[in-house]
């Protein structure tokens, strides 16, 4: 039979000495790098953990490896130019990021509230869209990272289906630049109303799906509950915006408290969390994008013009200064001619001014503040990331969770790099 | 409360350091006259008027003017919904404020940036290093004077910069200048070569 | 010894193939190009509906989207590389074992894309070789798997035992 026997190290010193060795070997903290490139980081995030075995005790999230400079471009842009790089801030809804921007740069014109019926609702209609599919991304790669691989592929069909809608409408999948300043590209085709209607029909019975897969699913809650948990206070003070905000208690819409667009005269509630932890923020998330179905049946319903727009309505204010005029008209007529040059040369002719403007985005808040000089170019553009101060959370969210749990609060929050680099 | 009477209130309590609420398409902007004091009017603003959440804290770059600095804060009260603007100056040679870190968290990271992207030091911040740009980088791009196309750095190991190829553009549009010539897309003249510019600013420097 | 892309029909050819080494292994090197997802930006959102269910990369044998660069053959970089990420792309691109393959998806990944800035690496091709390009801002995942395809082709036609230890002993290779 064996027997364990300990090593006896005859010299007293040489035994203290490895005694305070093993009690400094317990001690020791690892320090982990998560690094930029990695399967559940939603992006180049790196994230510096200081680990004391499973524990973590300080998280350092390291940011900017998708810097690419939007701001410092934005002063070398006219207004339009600018508006494809919108739609690479948070590549998840291309199209939010379009209405927020068209629409700060309204308001500094002092037009964002004389847009026409039409053109309010069609935006009004693909914000929603935007934010059903980032809501879709954001729970599938959530889930993913989570182990549940089906509700990745359930949502990413989805997101076809609503990438198909964008195609009609603006051309492109993904990167629309659907807005302009002052109204849209151009109008929706006159069968995009009963796609949308279509595509509700079939997302309805998709979301009962991930509600069935998910919600009630043990793993599933014994992994979220009581995670991650933002209280009311620490939510408001870290400048927490969107789901995150709204899913520690706190009853801020911006579509609700400083109505934009065509919001006043639709019918829809806003979802607020109770526990502040990742579970209410995911039921946040999907209550959402049952709350933006609603408003998308009201749309496609309430629409001026209705889907063909047979009345003609305007889909962009008619003043020759904000918006380019039709090509006929320019190509027989001066002064549509001249508008046309300099509206294309030196951009949109902006009174000097600095505005600041919100957007209730699916990820939170995207603001863009604009300090002008007068001009077409902008001579300060800020753009307020919801993702990067949703970030700065981290090293107070993580410290105290296990090292299995950082997948989980990351999708929680829902960030992207490309709106929090800028 | 309306943010008016809240910028009021504010001017009552400080007196000769803010100046007259302006407003812009319904926004009301403070100017505070001395940066020294934001920590207090700041303090102010959340404790006693209610602006408990910090929308964004932006920096401005007055190339050619004194003080060359503008720091802009957005306010807003989240049970109210009221938004206010304070902004202050800093002159170049000084290029530091306080901090408001104690007022609300969310301005660490706000913070961070605004040193990275223009230099300006928050004093009494705990942890004022580059955020968007990694550690080492020796210059400040936000700024008037750097040029978009970047200049040449190295940090072995870390990263490096190279200078970004504006040569066959049109990349980029120049500000509005009265020089319409200027102002056309067309081919550009590598830097450096002769540039038929009738807009003094542009000679001078003063815009780039 | 260049090889040749080989084709089968059992109808015609009866159930066993006879072939060189070198094209069955290239056969089955291209038919499972394990890609290292680089997704950095727009692109990588393109790449992940690539992985979906509507245009199925799984039909090319490239589902396993490994992150792990010691088990990919072809790292796909999709998005905007910037100065800071250039380290540690180029690190993960030296830790792929070979043969491997890189696609530059995207205008940001081929030639720096619409950022002409101070913080944006004008092309991947400046700190790793780059196989194929992908036009596009994003590219449509059909374009994706063209480029996919491309890959294959290219892998297709690599002689692969040439100079390899393999070759010597098995006395593959004339002296």
């Amino acid at each position: 039979m064996a027997q364990v026997q300990d090593i006896e190290i005859p010299d007293s010193a040489a035994r203290a000495a490895a005694i305070e060795e093993a009690q400094d070997v317990q001690g020791e903290k690892m320090v982990l790098n998560m690094g930029p490139s990695h399967p559940a980081t939603h992006g180049v995030l790196r994230i510096v953990l200081e680990l004391d075995g499973e524990v973590i005790t300080k998280a350092d999230p390291d940011v900017g490896y998708l810097h690419r400079g939007d701001e410092k471009i934005a002063e070398n842009m006219t207004y339009t130019q600018f508006i494809p790089y919108t739609d690479r801030l948070d590549y998840l809804a291309p199209l939010a990021n379009n209405v927020a921007y068209a629409l700060a740069v309204e308001k500094l014109l002092g037009i964002h509230d004389k847009l026409p019926p039409r053109c309010q609702y069609i935006r009004v209609m693909v914000a929603e869209l935007a934010r059903i599919s980032s809501h879709l991304l954001g729970l599938g790669a959530f889930a993913m990272d989570t182990g549940a691989v089906t509700v990745f592929l359930l949502t990413f069909t989805e997101r076809e289906k609503i990438y198909n809608l964008a195609e009609a409408a603006s051309g492109a999948r993904l990167t629309t630049s659907y807005t302009r300043i002052g109204g849209l590209m151009r109008d929706i085709p006159p069968t995009w109303c009963d796609q949308v209607r279509q595509f509700l029909k079939e997302f309805a019975v998709a979301l009962a799906e991930a509600h069935t897969l998910l919600t009630r699913n043990r793993i599933w809650v014994d992994r979220l509950r009581d995670l991650g948990v933002i209280s009311k206070e620490m939510a408001i003070d870290y400048g927490l915006s969107g789901p995150n905000l709204r899913g520690s208690g706190v009853e801020f819409d911006l579509r609700k408290n400083q109505p934009y667009l065509c919001y006043k005269d639709l019918d829809f509630d806003i979802a607020i969390g109770s526990a502040g932890d990742c579970y209410d923020r995911y039921l946040v998330r999907m209550e959402e994008m049952r709350q933006s179905m609603r408003i998308l049946e009201q749309c496609v319903n309430k629409i001026p013009g209705g889907a063909e727009n047979k009345s003609h309505e305007l889909v962009s204010i008619q003043d020759g200064k904000i918006t380019l005029p039709s090509k006929q008209k320019v190509l027989t007529s001066m002064e549509e001619l001249i508008h046309q040059f300099m509206l294309v040369t030196e951009g949109v002719n902006c009174p000097p001014g600095e505005v600041y403007f919100g957007h209730e985005n699916p990820k939170g808040e995207l603001g863009f503040y604009i300090n002008s000089k007068g001009g077409g170019t902008p001579y300060r553009l800020k753009i307020r990331a919801p993702s990067f101060i949703n970030l700065s959370i981290l090293g107070e969210l993580m410290p105290g969770a296990m090292i299995s749990d950082v997948p989980v609060i990351l999708g929680s929050l829902d960030f992207v790099m490309g709106e929090s680099d800028r | 409360m309306s943010a008016l009477e809240s910028a009021n209130k504010i001017k009552a309590k400080f007196g000769a350091l803010i100046a007259e609420p302006t407003e812009f398409r319904g926004e009301i902007s403070l100017k505070i006259a001395d940066a020294e004091q934001i920590f207090e009017v700041c303090n102010f603003a959340k404790r006693q008027l209610g602006f408990d959440y910090l929308v964004d804290i932006s920096s401005i770059d007055n190339y050619g003017e004194d003080p060359r600095w503008t720091v802009v804060y957005h306010l807003r009260g989240v049970a109210s919904g009221e938004e206010l603007r304070l902004k202050t100056d800093v002159s170049e040679e000084k290029s530091e404020l306080p901090s408001v870190l104690p007022v609300w968290r969310t301005a660490n990271w706000h913070e961070r940036e605004i040193y990275d992207m223009m230099g300006i030091r928050f004093s009494g911040h705990p942890d004022l290093r580059r955020i968007l740009m990694w550690e080492g980088y020796p210059y400040h791009p936000l700024r008037k004077d750097f040029p978009l196309a970047g200049k040449p750095s190295d940090l072995p190991g870390v990263a490096f910069t190279q200078v970004t190829p504006m040569e066959g553009g049109p990349f980029v549009t120049l500000p509005s200048s009265s020089d319409s010539i200027a102002r056309e897309p067309r081919v550009r003249v590598p830097e450096g070569a002769e540039r038929a510019i009738s807009d003094q600013r542009l000679i001078d420097g003063k815009l780039k | 010894m260049q090889t040749s892309e080989y084709g089968y029909n059992s109808k015609i050819e009866g159930d066993v193939v006879l072939t060189t080494v070198d094209a069955a292994l290239a056969w089955f090197r291209k038919n499972s190009v394990w890609p290292m997802p680089m997704g950095l930006a727009c692109c990588a959102i393109e790449l992940m509906a690539v992985g979906a269910s509507r245009f199925d990369i799984s039909r090319f044998g490239s589902e396993v989207m490994r992150f792990s660069p010691r088990q990919a053959d072809c790292m796909i970089v999709a998005g905007t590389v910037t100065y800071k990420s250039a380290g540690f792309l180029k690190r993960i691109y030296d830790q792929m074992p070979e043969p491997k393959w890189v696609i530059a998806m995207g205008a940001c990944a081929s030639t720096g894309g619409m950022y002409r800035s101070y913080a944006v690496l004008q092309g991947v091709d400046k700190v790793v070789p780059v196989d194929v390009y992908i036009a596009g801002c994003p590219p449509r995942p059909e374009a994706v798997l063209d480029a996919l395809m491309k890959i294959q082709k290219k892998i297709g036609t690599q002689p692969i035992l040439q100079g390899t230890v393999a070759a010597k002993l098995l006395h593959l290779e004339e002296k």
